[in-house]
């Protein structure tokens, strides 16, 4: 109880830092579609979307994380069943089969399995927690859990998602640790499996996802096609210089240079109108909000509070790295949105329901019983 | 209670681990912003230039070419506007759609204009030009349906004119698209693709003067090449003017005087060099021709059988006929060979080895001197002569007057002519001279060809008593930057090694050609100036007998008429040539008089010439064979 004020404040101080981040969003789309003249702007949808994320922030803030772990397995098993489906009878836009239609809206189940992994993984981990770090069995049955929504996400193909739900896997495995043993024995087996699983997965992707990374490696190779898009953003983000070609002075995304300037590659629209002085500033206020997460899941009550904690952490994380990493040409092209930067109302809802869950973790911290 | 504010056990574990994570996530967000730092600060200058490159493209605006007058400030050629359609395929969404809809609008068939397009298609943003000179009516259709024709423009241009259409069309020429070899020639280095040069007459022979320095605009364009604004316009500079020294009322006489007949008028002044006209027709028209006419148009105009490409001036290669017996004349007196009072004895043909040469006229001329056989043009007199100095000396005499060699005017692919020679014979045919054969060229027939700029040289030579300019065509320059006029200065004039009596005694024969009644040319006698002037015919096939009346005008034989006036102190030489005219006296001297009058200002009013069709004068025809 002596603790509420200060906690109040650094909730405060949270508060101003996402608005931030959207409001830089807001403005990033705004600024690279406002030549169009559509009747509703996108800058105003996203605006929507934005009030539409508070409100599931605070669902998923108010509902104790204890009882929505408590449906963890159902939600798994729903997840399953949507992403079997979707490949059954699921919509088709641009060549990849993501969407379900229920008539009056569209759903993405692998944005629900984000979630639900999120939850059967802390659940898991809470529930049989190896105290002295996993071993190889202990792996196997979460192992599982992860891989089998994974390799469905990728028969889609949604290559950015199915690494997006490794990564909420790998940070939780990260955290708990591995036995000192175990940990020889499998990266001996990793270096030895490489060449095997390499060969897997790289029969596994689609032609174009192979381009991609093949261009990752030499941009130059194809510069008209998926090379394109990683020079006109190294061009963006560099001519922007330390302080920036200013608002709508970004010649590289409002002369349509820049592909997927809305989403995509809004970093590389922000970067080349603010410069370094921005993309620092930027850093910062993703730097704070990470900071807060990590804080969360240090001062968890419970293994569960902060595997979820974890979890959100490497999943937020994941999607800032590997977005503007490959807006940086750092990264392959693999399209990922930047958390609540992005155009887009799934990422927008996903990413603010992640946030109220984490906020959730850290309400019931004191709460004294559950 | 107080117990759940501690944790449990296992999360203690956890935290210990959770700053590798944590740990993890802060060296990815520092490698990304060194990268930042790196494209930003370190390589920034590299990318904002590139990004300069992505948003502004340089476009070349053609400058006017400069003015085209005559000697006295008369407009030959300028530049009018022309609305000229482009097409872009880059900005056509379906182009199949488009081009159809444009064909319907302008009315060309698609074929045509899909024919245009395929013919250069490397880059899909560059503009085709698919039709010049839209009229008023189309320019508004095409804009009106501006939105259903993406990727379809109208360009403001200027259009290359010459004001009197085909008048001296040979001479001024026309201008077009640059080549692809001319491009990698490298003689043009500043043009790109899509340029205009001059690419006959004077328009390529001065290009460089006329040619002006093209404008930039730099413009902002979009990813899809749209202009999005003009960010700064350096205007093009119009080319200098050029003043050439053609006189338009001459020109305009020697093109009406020549008519529907082919053949070639040269006119020039002889103290200078300047040409003052210049006809060769069959013409065509530049300006068809400088807006890129249609591929059929230009079939059309190769496959003329009257050649009306060719400038006859320069290019085309005819016997001179009798004017050659100027040079022999000269050639005579020179080498002594006979003398003025020297007669020989004409009784219609010469007998010489087994053959018989045979005088244009019948009966013979009875027994003549230098003065009467140039009057009265007796061959039998030129046939003796000719034996007596032999090809060699006929042809050094030939070289002296400028015949048989290039005469170097300022225009494209000038022809030489052919002046045998035993050396030439023994090297071109492998063959030893024939003394037969020196008889045939003494009348300027059998190996001899000139063009008719070389037999104004030859004109000017004999006007000038031995000076020779070379021809020139261009007389001023006026600069577009400082507005200066800058003369062209007159050749030197070269002085021929031929005695001053030769001379004076060529113009009194010349000057009897037209005065004396028994004079080939004395029915062109002008009774405001004293004309000095020799007719030639020049043989088209040899012919046993003189029936040339009967013949298809192909097989005519081409008139000649060289000459000079006022005789005292020659201020015009002329030359014209009347293919398959007949006979130079009644078909091309009295053209060679209207032009005289009309130079030096004493023109009666003009009026028709009638020129009495081609008589069956039995001309000279050597019976050879």
């Amino acid at each position: 109880m002596i603790d509420r004020r200060s906690i109040a404040g650094y909730d405060w101080l949270l508060f101003v830092v996402v608005i931030l981040i959207l409001g830089i969003g807001v403005v990033s789309i705004y600024s690279v579609t406002s030549a169009s003249e559509a009747r509703s702007p996108l800058y105003m949808k996203q605006i929507y979307w934005i009030i539409l994320g508070w409100v599931v922030f605070l669902v998923m803030a108010w509902i104790d994380y204890h009882e929505i772990a408590r449906f963890a397995y159902p939600i798994y098993a729903v997840t399953l069943l949507l992403l079997v489906l979707v490949l059954l009878i699921g919509r088709t836009v641009l060549g990849a089969q993501r969407w379900l239609s229920f008539g009056f809206f569209n759903m993405q189940p692998s944005e629900l399995a984000k979630i639900s992994l999120l939850l059967v993984s802390a659940k898991y981990f809470s529930d049989y927690f190896p105290k002295k770090g996993l071993n190889l069995r202990q792996l196997l049955v979460p192992g599982s859990l992860v891989l089998l929504p994974m390799l469905l996400i990728l028969k889609q193909p949604d290559l950015g998602t199915a690494l997006a739900i490794s990564s909420v896997f790998f940070s939780m495995v990260l955290v708990i640790g591995l036995r000192s043993k175990f940990l020889i024995y499998f990266s001996l087996m990793s270096l030895m499996m490489f060449p095997f699983l390499w060969q897997f997965f790289w029969n596994r992707l689609r032609g174009y996802q192979r381009e991609r990374l093949l261009t990752f490696v030499d941009p130059t190779n194809d510069p008209t096609g998926t090379g394109y898009h990683i020079i006109q953003s190294k061009i963006a983000i560099g001519s922007g210089g330390l302080f920036g070609k200013g608002l709508f002075g970004g010649t590289q995304s409002q002369l349509k240079f820049l592909p997927e300037s809305h989403t995509d590659f809004i970093f590389s629209v922000f970067s080349e109108e603010w410069g370094f002085v921005g993309i620092f500033i930027f850093f910062m206020l993703f730097f704070f909000l990470l900071l807060w997460g990590v804080e969360i899941a240090y001062k968890a009550k419970d293994v569960l509070g902060s595997l979820l904690a974890v979890g959100i952490i490497g999943l937020i994380s994941f999607y800032f790295l590997v977005n503007v990493g490959m807006t940086l040409g750092v990264m392959p092209v693999v399209g990922v949105p930047l958390p609540l930067v992005s155009y887009g109302g799934t990422s927008m809802v996903t990413t603010m329901g992640l946030l109220g869950l984490l906020f959730n973790v850290k309400l019931r911290r004191f709460m004294l019983f559950y | 209670m107080r117990e759940s504010y501690f944790p449990q056990e296992e999360t203690r574990d956890l935290q210990s681990r959770i700053y590798w994570l944590f740990g993890l996530i802060v060296l990815a967000l520092c490698g990304l912003l060194l990268r930042a730092w790196y494209l930003q600060v370190v390589k920034g200058k590299f990318y904002y230039e590139l990004s300069e490159n992505n948003r502004i493209r340089v476009v070349e605006t053609p400058p006017p070419r400069g003015l085209i007058y005559d000697r006295n400030g008369a407009l030959l050629v300028n530049n009018v506007p022309s609305f000229n359609l482009y097409v872009v395929l880059g900005d056509m969404p379906d182009q199949t759609e488009v081009l159809s809809r444009l064909a319907d609008l302008i009315g060309m068939p698609q074929e045509e204009i899909v024919r245009r397009v395929t013919f250069k298609k490397e880059d899909p943003f560059f503009p085709i030009k698919i039709k010049d000179d839209l009229t008023m009516k189309e320019v508004a259709l095409i804009e009106g349906h501006g939105l259903d024709l993406p990727g379809v423009k109208i360009e403001a241009e200027f259009k290359r004119n010459a004001i009197h259409g085909n008048l001296a069309a040979h001479l001024l020429g026309y201008v077009g698209e640059i080549t692809q070899s001319q491009l990698e020639s490298g003689s043009y280095q500043n043009l790109k693709r899509g340029g205009i040069i001059g690419q006959y007459g004077i328009e390529q022979s001065f290009d460089a003067v006329i040619r002006g320095i093209p404008g930039q605009k730099r413009i902002e364009v979009d990813a899809l090449g749209h202009e999005i604004r003009v960010l700064e316009v350096n205007e093009p500079q119009r080319g200098n003017d050029v003043f050439l020294t053609l006189d338009l009322n001459v020109q305009k006489v020697a093109e009406e005087a020549l008519g529907g007949r082919n053949g070639a008028i040269v006119a020039m002044d002889p103290r200078n060099g300047e040409v003052l006209a210049m006809v060769s027709h069959p013409a065509f028209n530049p300006n068809l021709l400088s807006q890129g006419a249609s591929s059929e148009a230009w079939e059309a105009i190769l496959k003329d059988e009257g050649r009306p490409l060719t400038n006859r001036v320069i290019q085309g290669q005819y016997p001179p006929g009798s004017t050659f017996k100027i040079v022999m004349g000269a050639a005579l007196l020179e080498t002594k060979e006979a003398s003025p009072a020297s007669r020989v004895e004409c009784r219609g043909f010469l007998h010489f080895g087994n053959r018989n040469f045979r005088d244009w006229k019948r009966g013979g001329h009875g027994t003549v001197d230098l003065h009467r056989a140039m009057v009265e043009s007796c061959d039998v007199y030129f046939y003796e002569m000719g034996n007596r100095l032999g090809v060699d000396n006929i042809a050094k005499f030939s070289h002296l007057f400028g015949l048989g060699h290039p005469t170097g005017i300022e225009l494209a692919s000038e022809k030489g002519g052919l002046i045998p020679s035993t050396e030439w014979k023994r090297q071109a045919r492998k063959e030893p001279w024939y003394p037969g054969e020196t008889l045939s060229v003494s009348i300027g027939q059998g190996y001899v060809s000139t063009t008719p700029l070389q037999l104004a040289m030859m004109t000017n030579v004999v006007a000038n008593k031995g000076i020779s300019h070379p021809p020139q065509i261009l007389k001023k320059v006026r600069d577009q930057v400082t507005g200066s006029i800058q003369e062209i200065p007159t050749a030197e004039g070269k002085r021929i090694p031929i005695s001053p009596e030769t001379f004076r005694v060529l113009h009194a024969s010349l000057a009897g050609v037209v005065s004396d009644p028994h004079g080939t040319a004395n029915g062109s006698k002008s009774q405001f100036v004293s004309i000095g002037g020799k007719t030639g015919t020049a043989q088209v096939i040899g012919m046993k007998g003189g029936v040339h009346g009967k013949l298809p005008d192909k097989f005519n034989d081409h008139a000649w008429f060289v000459a000079f006036a006022p005789v005292e102190s020659p201020k015009i030489a002329v030359v014209v040539l009347v293919e398959n005219g007949g006979h130079g006296g009644s078909a091309a001297a009295p053209l060679s008089k209207r032009l005289i009058e009309a130079y030096l200002g004493i023109a009666p009013p003009l009026e028709p010439i009638t020129v009495k069709s081609p008589a069956p004068p039995p001309s000279a025809i050597p019976s050879e064979g």
